[in-house]
């Protein structure tokens, strides 16, 4: 994807580079942030009621509640790339696979003194729940051919009623500690946990595009079904796998969110993610509508949004008015890669030059 | 302006990225007059005629137009529909959800209500005068495209257009039709419409036309009346070269002797749900055959049913005399056929993918998703067929959708010729690129024969049939109707079989 | 119309267009479902207060569902709806508690901000192309952050006139039943659904019997083709989500009309209300299919197997959810099937002639 070729280097390469994207995004932050003080980027090493050492600061808060984010971005470019729409179904579906996971763990009492079952074997049950979801729409998407968007918008429906269902509307708690690992810090590590979870799933991914031909695929699907199919490929199948993949990318999202609080909120947890997620596959310039990805850049753009919302947050910007400031970025950001728009400043860029030759 | 002209355009240009469609082209149309826009494809007719339809904005030049001052401005098909400009399109450019009369009237007329019942009748009497067996109330899509393509016409026929544009639009009529056109053509010119026709049967053009604007390279050759052209002329003039220049090719391949080759592949009573009636067919080792017949006569469904590219009904294949499951193209491609297919940007390429990714994906596919070419070894490959193929590209990584047809062509060429297949399909490889690349292509064709592949070679152009094939696979209405070889490959001999000869059993 | 007995059904429905008939599909399956709840669960069901109350419930979903089909059919698809439904609930509660205006200049509002919306996402979409779901996502966004903004907490509308409309109730005569005093009630409905009929009905006429109509259908059924037909592409395209949004703002003051109150959360899901029952009621989401008419039919069968199941025993709260969800995924697959049936079926019929 990325060019590695010794080309000559030219600004005009930089600038068309998908990265640049996110990256210009983060350096304008950076310097807002800067201007209004820089004390926002202090790290301090704390040690918070479990007595652990631990980091804190609002990188560090970045870093930790980007990663659900981060890991969605994952799944969500796959699932954007190969079938050209995206999944608006995985804020309900991480509430399926966590509700899936609490059940395993409380057994039959909601409020058990210890954990009823192997943390390992309640996160399996969670990612088998989330990969059926996901099998589910990949089935409707691939084989029935409904536009994404449309067949997600049934588990979007109905996510939270199933996750609801599974534990009989109870609120589960689970009291043991060790469950909160996952989604604060490991004893001994300052580094939060949710962060270091992300990073292993970025590596896993990256091997996995390295590895196989999960990328090429993937891409050639979602840029000509036509002729992906002549050469061999089967659009189904890899449609239906970008599914299933988002899925276990959910299930590790939805252990992430319910250790964070222990617990389960049917009708709020990971409430909007999918937008969020959707949002920073576009905020890494991948085209909505299919084809070519850069999977570093989406992932970079998860935690766009995420320093955007801490951002706003530090500006006193009450949470539930958020989505607006979010929505004029976006407005912008997609105003400015609209192609009618780029071919206007590509024009004007090309007189300029030219005039520029003539003057010499 | 001239006397007499109904439409006139000065000094077209037009360029896409990469590509000069068109160069300073003039033309003019007179009322009463059938005049025939000819080229090659890629030639620059469809450009020129989405410049006049305002589908395109011209780069430069004027367009002018009888009964207005000075140049007119053509922004978008509804301007071009007000000027009196009606076009039928080669592809069916009608809404298949909307009922057969919304689609004559709808984007015309005055007022913003819709009287159903007037649309109705009048187009039920429209299609009455004009014989087209369809109901004003059916919804366009359940009708046969033959059909539609009729009520398109009859749609631009109804408009009281002074300019009727006609581009290919006969490839899916069949003679009855083309007749009825004729003579509603005919009629039309009596009352001064000016009509061009854009066609790629040489007998049309010289049946209806009056005059002959031949296009070459997006540059204008000249405008000539019918009587002075005869055909070799014209389509050496089409092709920018005598006709003696491309027949040497032939001479030096030593295909003959594949006739007592065996048989690598066999097809018995296959049959696709493209619509094709079952059909036999086999090839040899070393033998370059070629399927050939009019559009829409069922060649390319028939070598797709061979590839698995349609779902196949009935019927097996055999390599080697043993019969072989082909269910998609994968199979296919296992059992060592390659397809390259008639629509290069529909079913060919993948545009916003690198010229080495298209080049690798078949060999890839075929090497297994867990086994990734290394990125050196990908590029290898690429640059080793670059330079084999002469494909024009900035470096292995541009996209393929920026590269020119022709060359774009090569990759997918390239695709197939490293998976080193046994056997080669090569649909239309010629459609749409510049003479050079053709000839480049049929030698391609003529050497892989030699090396012992065999080859399938279908084209439109039934003289590159002749120069490269040694056996033709005749067909008509989805049927395969004869077979010729040896001294029967002669242009004449194969049009009287498209045109008359018995079915076979 | 027989069941499957009559041997040229199958024929029948190949000749019907597709709008017609997952329209008759939709009809049916709403008559039979009411029906059978009547002949099974009845006592509630046989009241026509019940069906009006359904009506009452979703005049606001029926508004916007009606805009959402139009934006359908032309080949999109807002997301923005229930967004704007809140704003236009909080602007027109802040404007008649704080500002003491009146209901008229409430309405207003409601239609500004509907047309604000419509005009911004509209020339998004249709001149600046832009993907319509990323611009009505944003736009969804903005509404509900704006919502916040214009007031952070949930209250109810005191305001006096707006009580009076609010209270209206509009009885339709010969229609009712017995109460428990033995006394005849004739069924009320509110003025939302009146205005809610109103728009269907002027959308049906629109799209049957206008030419800006038929353009929607031509433009979703093929962008290209309609452009070359000599349809303004893009105006029509920049109509359909200025129709979208507007009646998501009159949807908007319907719903505050109906809940009398301005919230954040109001009207949380909306969109996607709107969306299904556009679907349910037979308006595909690759364009150029549907009828408000459906439309109308899809909201009356979503609140029906609502009110069917809750009424069942199944009181729990999930239940409904996943029962809504399970219709569309029905009619999703119904729509999908049926379509690839007929295009086979078509093909077959090629290879006769």
């Amino acid at each position: 994807m990325t060019n590695t070729s010794k080309k000559q280097f030219q600004i005009s390469d930089l600038f068309r580079s998908q990265l640049m994207i996110p990256v210009i995004a983060i350096l304008i932050l950076t310097i807002f942030n800067l201007i209004i003080g820089p004390s926002f980027f202090n790290i301090r090493l704390d040690h918070n009621n479990l007595g652990n050492a631990v980091l804190s600061g609002n990188l560090i808060t970045i870093l930790d509640n980007g990663s659900e984010l981060a890991i969605l971005a994952i799944g969500m470019t796959l699932v954007t790339a190969a079938s050209g729409g995206q999944d608006i179904s995985v804020g309900a579906t991480i509430a399926i696979a966590g509700s899936a996971i609490l059940k395993i763990l409380c057994g039959s009492d909601p409020h058990p003194e210890t954990m009823q079952a192997p943390i390992i074997a309640a996160f399996f049950v969670g990612v088998i729940a989330a990969m059926l979801c996901g099998a589910f729409n990949g089935i409707l998407v691939a084989y029935f051919r409904i536009q994404p968007m449309v067949a997600t918008l049934i588990l979007f429906t109905a996510g939270r009623s199933i996750a609801a269902w599974i534990n009989n509307n109870e609120l589960p708690i689970i009291k043991d500690a060790e469950f909160g690992y996952f989604g604060g810090f490991i004893p001994g590590i300052a580094v939060p946990t949710p962060f270091l979870i992300a990073v292993v799933c970025v590596a896993i991914i990256f091997l996995v595009m390295k590895f196989t031909n999960l990328g090429l695929y993937t891409q050639s699907v979602g840029i000509n079904e036509n002729a992906a199919r002549l050469i061999g490929l089967n659009p189904v199948l890899i449609k239906f796998l970008t599914f299933v993949i988002l899925g276990v990318c959910v299930a590790v999202c939805g252990l992430i969110k319910v250790s964070r609080i222990s617990s389960i909120n049917y009708s709020v947890i990971a409430k909007d993610i999918e937008m969020d997620a959707i949002l920073a596959v576009a905020l890494g310039g991948n085209a909505l509508s299919g084809g070519k990805f850069n999977m570093a850049a989406s992932i970079l753009g998860a935690y766009v949004i995420q320093y955007l919302t801490t951002t706003l947050y530090r500006m006193k910007v009450p949470a539930d008015a958020l989505p607006a400031y979010k929505a004029v970025v976006v407005i912008v950001l997609v105003v400015l890669s609209a192609p009618t728009v780029r071919e206007f400043f590509s024009k004007m860029g090309r007189k300029t030059r030219s005039s520029r030759r003539e003057a010499a | 302006m001239k006397e007499h002209a109904v439409l006139e355009m000065k000094n077209i240009h037009k360029s896409f990225p990469g590509v000069r469609a068109l160069q300073a082209v003039d033309f003019c149309l007179c009322e009463g007059e059938i005049h025939a826009l000819m080229g090659e494809n890629g030639a620059g007719k469809s450009t020129l005629i989405k410049v006049i339809t305002g589908v395109y904005e011209k780069d430069e030049g004027e367009v002018y137009l009888a009964g207005h001052q000075g140049p007119v401005a053509i922004h978008s098909p509804q301007d071009a529909q007000r000027l009196g400009i009606s076009t039928v399109y080669q592809e069916i450019t009608l809404c298949p959800n909307l009922s057969v009369a919304e689609n004559m009237f709808i984007g015309r007329g005055q007022g913003a209500g819709l009287n159903w019942k007037k649309m109705n009748a009048d187009t039920d009497r429209i299609l009455q005068s004009l014989d087209i067996p369809a109901k004003a109330a059916q919804q366009l899509g359940s009708c046969s495209l033959a059909v539609q393509q009729m009520i398109a016409i009859a749609r631009a026929v109804d408009m009281e257009c002074k300019v009727l544009i006609l581009d290919e639009p006969t490839s899916s009529l069949d003679e009855q039709e083309v007749q009825k056109l004729f003579r509603l053509m005919r009629d039309l010119k009596q009352k001064g419409v000016g009509i061009i026709f854009v066609t790629h049967f040489l007998d049309q053009v010289y049946e209806v036309c009056d005059k002959i604007t031949v296009l070459r390279d997006g540059k204008l050759v000249g405008e000539y009346a019918i009587k002075d052209l005869p055909r070799v002329q014209l389509v050496a003039k089409m092709l920018g070269k005598e006709m003696d220049d491309l027949s040497d090719i032939k001479g030096e391949n030593g295909s003959s002797d594949a006739s007592s080759a065996e048989n690598v592949y066999e097809a018995e009573g296959l049959q696709s749900n493209a619509g094709i009636k079952p059909f036999n067919f086999h090839i040899r080792k070393g033998e370059v055959n070629g399927f050939t017949g009019l559009l829409g006569s069922g060649r390319s469904e028939c070598v797709r049913a061979i590839f698995g590219a349609d779902r196949v009904l009935r019927g097996k294949v055999k390599k080697n005399g043993k019969e072989v499951k082909i269910h998609k193209p994968i199979d296919a491609m296992k059992n060592g056929i390659a397809y390259l297919p008639e629509d290069r940007k529909r079913d060919g390429i993948i545009g916003d993918l690198s010229v080495r990714e298209n080049i690798i994906l078949a060999l890839q596919n075929l090497k297994g998703f867990f086994k990734p070419f290394s990125k050196a070894q990908t590029y290898r490959f690429a640059e080793e067929y670059i330079r084999l193929l002469d494909i024009k590209t900035a470096s292995a990584d541009t996209p393929i959708k920026s590269l020119s047809g022709g060359n774009q062509q090569k990759v997918i060429v390239a695709r197939w010729l490293l998976a080193n297949p046994d056997y080669l399909i090569l649909d239309e490889p010629t459609r749409g690129i510049d003479v050079g690349t053709k000839v480049d292509i049929q030698k391609l064709v003529l050497k892989l024969a030699s090396e012992g592949k065999s080859v399938t070679f279908i084209s439109s152009e039934t003289d590159e049939m002749l120069r490269t094939c040694s056996r033709l696979v005749v067909m008509r209405d989805r049927q395969v109707v004869g077979e010729l070889s040896g001294e029967d490959l002669t242009q004449n001999k194969i049009m009287s079989t498209i045109a008359g000869g018995e079915a076979k059993s | 119309m027989s069941k499957k007995k009559n041997g040229g059904l199958g024929d029948r429905i190949r000749k019907m267009s597709d709008t017609n008939l997952l329209l008759t599909i939709t009809i049916i399956v709403f008559f039979v479902m009411y029906i059978c709840a009547m002949v099974f669960q009845g006592a509630g069901f046989l009241k026509p207060q019940t069906f009006c109350n359904i009506l009452n419930n979703n005049a606001a979903l029926i508004i916007s569902a009606c805009g959402m089909s139009i934006v359908m059919i032309t080949g999109g698809i807002d997301i923005s709806v229930g967004g704007v439904a809140a704003l236009v609930s909080m602007c027109c509660a802040v404007h008649l508690d704080y500002q003491n205006g009146n209901v008229f200049t409430a309405v207003l509002i409601a239609l500004g901000i509907g047309l604000a919306f419509g005009v911004i996402q509209g020339l998004l979409v249709a001149y600046l192309d832009i993907q319509p779901f990323i611009v009505s996502l944003a736009g969804m966004f903005f509404a509900r952050g704006m919502t916040t903004i214009v007031n952070t907490k949930p209250f109810n509308v005191a305001h006096e006139g707006f009580k009076a409309v609010k209270e209206t109730r509009i009885r339709i005569p010969g229609l009712g039943s017995v109460n428990k005093k033995g006394v005849f009630v004739n069924a009320y409905v509110e003025i939302g659904v009146v205005v809610a009929l109103l728009v269907v009905l002027i959308f049906f006429i629109v799209l049957r019997w206008t030419k800006q109509g038929r353009n929607f259908y031509a433009v979703g059924g093929s962008r290209q083709s309609a452009l070359m037909l000599g349809i303004n592409v893009k105006r029509t395209r920049f109509y359909s989500h200025l129709i979208c949004s507007i009646l998501a703002g009159i949807g908007g003051f319907v719903y505050f009309m109906h809940v009398g109150s301005g919230s954040a959360s109001h009207a949380q899901g909306m969109e996607m209300n709107a969306i299904a029952s556009s679907i349910i009621g037979g308006t595909m989401l690759t364009g150029g299919v549907g009828n408000v008419i459906g439309t109308l039919f899809g909201v009356l069968s979503l609140s029906t197997i609502q009110n069917i199941v809750t009424s069942a025993g199944f009181d729990k709260a999930w239940w409904t959810g996943i029962t809504v969800a399970g219709m569309l995924c029905i009619f999703l697959v119904i729509q999908s099937v049926l379509m690839s049936w007929k295009k086979k079926a078509m093909s077959g019929g090629d290879d006769n002639l």
